[in-house]
């Protein structure tokens, strides 16, 4: 098995296997074989369109995780010019889950915050896996507090599995932090643009993730829990994990759908992962005509709309009105 | 409850082990067992001890309903958003349908879901006072919680008037998904509107305090008071213990422990609650306190 691509994938990597055979046999030989293989790749790109037509939610979460999917540095050095990262949350550590710092996007300078993965081994431990303790959403939130007081508009990547669940970030007040975010984000008055581009993991991902305007990655996923701890809770079987992402709605489409996202980035055939550049392009043109529209509203304007939209993510029967 | 003994009544419950939260609301004879120092204790006598073990102070949990009734003055009370009833938007069904469960909870409670909102008087200070139901899945946020936690803030908003929240909650409900996780960025929004207003907000944890509920509105408040021994935290125990491969420490996620790093302002008895409450609102409102 190819390990670049998903066990959904395999009939597409074995498809390009055998391209890359035949062009390894046609540089040594002198039969022109370059029909033959345009031919497979013509065959390799519809069997990726018609596999990727109908992905069920549980291949998606997979991709949403892919170890190629562009993480938010991938995205820092493409949609961004002049960044600077900041570190720590004055009062304990920086943590590298969480990248944050001033850049320009086409010339304008804003405030970018995200989730950080790592792709070695070395990489992933020092990142915690994208797993944010209590000191990163702190750096988050002194930011974005700054960023407030230098009108700087926040634009937030989100791709983390969720807060870490740890000892020491217990003691240090996980809780809180997220919480703290949430009511502060609420309120600041400077525009907020949250792309999940990844994994949107729960209380972690939402916690950098109040905003004027979400949107989500075509196969990035949002959730209150991962597909495989809601089904070990609710069918007591992690095996069900499929069944669990099917029952959430936790796709970018169906999310859109419900309401609870404003658009959808359509990603390249095949993935983010399978080209960088366009996706972030893609990116760049959405958090332009984002930064534009939320940048013509007053601040007063743009907070009393953001509690709005908060107030509006309701599903209740009843009468409307306090008593 | 005729002929047997009274273990026979008490053994099937102890055997459940999770007897703890579904006895609150189920009146089954006459004794209890203290879920901590296993003594049997007389029923009526428990009661009149707010609940309280009264061999090892244990705090047993409570139903919203009393938890409120133990608060608020008798005497004139209006309920907040009482006919809001949740909806399964998503047809949400793990190995049981969401909406089988929710009647079932409904039954089981008589509450029409997992917050209760009752606006009314602590010791003739005029308040809002919402508590969660435990027993209605487990305390689960959803839409309804969230949108009776906002009605409530609403009134405070109208007559200027401070909110206080019993949080007892797993989290947020996973059978709302996403919307369920939306809850948190609602209530602790509408928390920043009471601190914009200038009005206070008094969140009590009591015993369980986890996950969604923990990450927004049960930790903003602007003094936090927690039971004795509840516990209190953002990831489950088995979760951490199941991440770090590591054992946990004696009384990690206890009250205790939280107000030892810095997480809560106080730890206050059952018995004291309602008292010490009231006085820090008054001091809070500038309001008169009673002539000692």
């Amino acid at each position: 098995m190819n390990p670049n691509f998903l066990e959904f994938e395999q009939p597409i990597a074995e498809l390009e296997a055998k391209i890359e055979e035949l062009r390894l046999v046609g540089n040594g030989s002198e039969v022109n074989i370059s029909e033959e293989i345009r031919r497979l790749q013509d065959k390799s790109i519809g069997l990726t369109e018609s596999i990727f037509k109908n992905l069920t939610s549980w291949q998606i979460s997979q991709l949403a995780r892919h170890p190629h999917r562009p993480y938010t540095l991938d995205y820092l050095r493409r949609v961004f010019t002049d960044f600077d990262e900041l570190h720590g949350d004055r009062t304990f550590a920086d943590d590298a889950a969480i990248v944050a710092g001033i850049a320009r996007i086409e010339g304008r300078p804003v405030m970018v915050i995200g989730h950080q993965k790592g792709r070695s081994v070395k990489e992933k431990v020092r990142r915690n896996f994208g797993m944010p303790r209590p000191e990163g959403y702190r750096k988050a939130l002194r930011l974005m507090e700054m960023a407030e007081r230098f009108r700087l508009p926040i634009v937030t990547f989100i791709d983390t599995p969720g807060a870490f669940p740890g000892i020491d970030a217990e003691e240090r007040g996980q809780s809180e932090a997220i919480a703290r975010n949430l009511m502060v984000m609420s309120r600041l008055r400077v525009p907020i643009i949250a792309t999940v581009v990844g994994e949107g993991g729960s209380g972690g991902a939402l916690a950098i993730g109040v905003c004027d305007h979400l949107q989500m990655l075509q196969y990035s996923t949002y959730s209150v829990i991962s597909p495989e701890g809601c089904a070990s809770i609710l069918w007591r079987s992690a095996d069900k994990a499929p069944d669990a992402a099917e029952a959430m709605g936790l796709t970018a489409g169906r999310l859109h759908e419900l309401g609870i996202v404003d658009e959808v980035l359509p990603e390249p055939l095949g993935g983010a992962h399978r080209d960088y550049d366009q996706m972030a392009e893609r990116v760049r043109q959405s958090l332009l005509v984002q930064l534009d529209k939320l940048g013509s509203l007053a601040p007063d304007e743009l907070v009393s709309r953001r509690y709005k939209r908060l107030a509006g993510y309701s599903n209740v029967a009843g009468k409307p009105g306090a008593e | 409850m005729s002929g047997g003994n009274w273990l026979e009544k008490i053994l099937p419950s102890v055997r459940k082990g999770d007897a703890d939260s579904r006895r609150a609301s189920v009146p089954e004879g006459l004794w209890r067992k203290c879920p901590r120092c296993d003594s049997v204790i007389y029923r009526p006598e428990l009661e009149r001890n707010l609940d309280v073990c009264p061999k090892c102070e244990h705090h047993l949990r409570i139903n919203a309903r009393t938890r409120l009734s133990l608060f608020l003055d008798d005497g004139p009370q209006s309920e907040i958003g009482a006919d809001i009833e949740p909806v399964d938007r998503l047809k949400f069904k793990d190995s049981k349908k969401y909406k089988d469960r929710l009647t079932a909870a409904q039954k089981d409670t008589g509450e029409k879901d997992a917050l209760i909102c009752l606006r009314g008087k602590v010791n003739g200070l005029p308040v809002v006072a919402a508590a969660f139901e435990f027993g209605f899945m487990g305390g689960s946020m959803g839409s309804v919680v969230g949108e009776r936690f906002l009605r409530s803030v609403d009134v405070c908003l109208e007559n200027r008037l401070p909110f206080v929240c019993f949080a007892a909650s797993g989290g947020a409900r996973m059978q709302e998904a996403l919307f369920s996780l939306m809850q948190m960025a609602r209530t602790s929004a509408a928390l920043q509107r009471m601190r914009d207003a200038g009005l206070p907000f008094i969140s009590v944890l009591t015993d369980p305090v986890y996950g969604g509920v923990s990450a927004s509105l049960a930790m903003l408040g602007d003094i936090n008071v927690a039971e004795p021994g509840a516990l209190i935290g953002f990831a489950g125990p088995r979760v951490i213990e199941q991440t770090v491969r590591q054992k946990l420490p004696e009384g990690f996620q206890r009250s205790e422990f939280l107000l030892e790093h810095g997480a809560i302002d106080m730890i206050v008895h059952r018995r004291d609650m309602k008292d010490t409450l009231h006085r820090l609102l008054a001091n809070l409102t500038h309001a008169p306190l009673p002539a000692a």
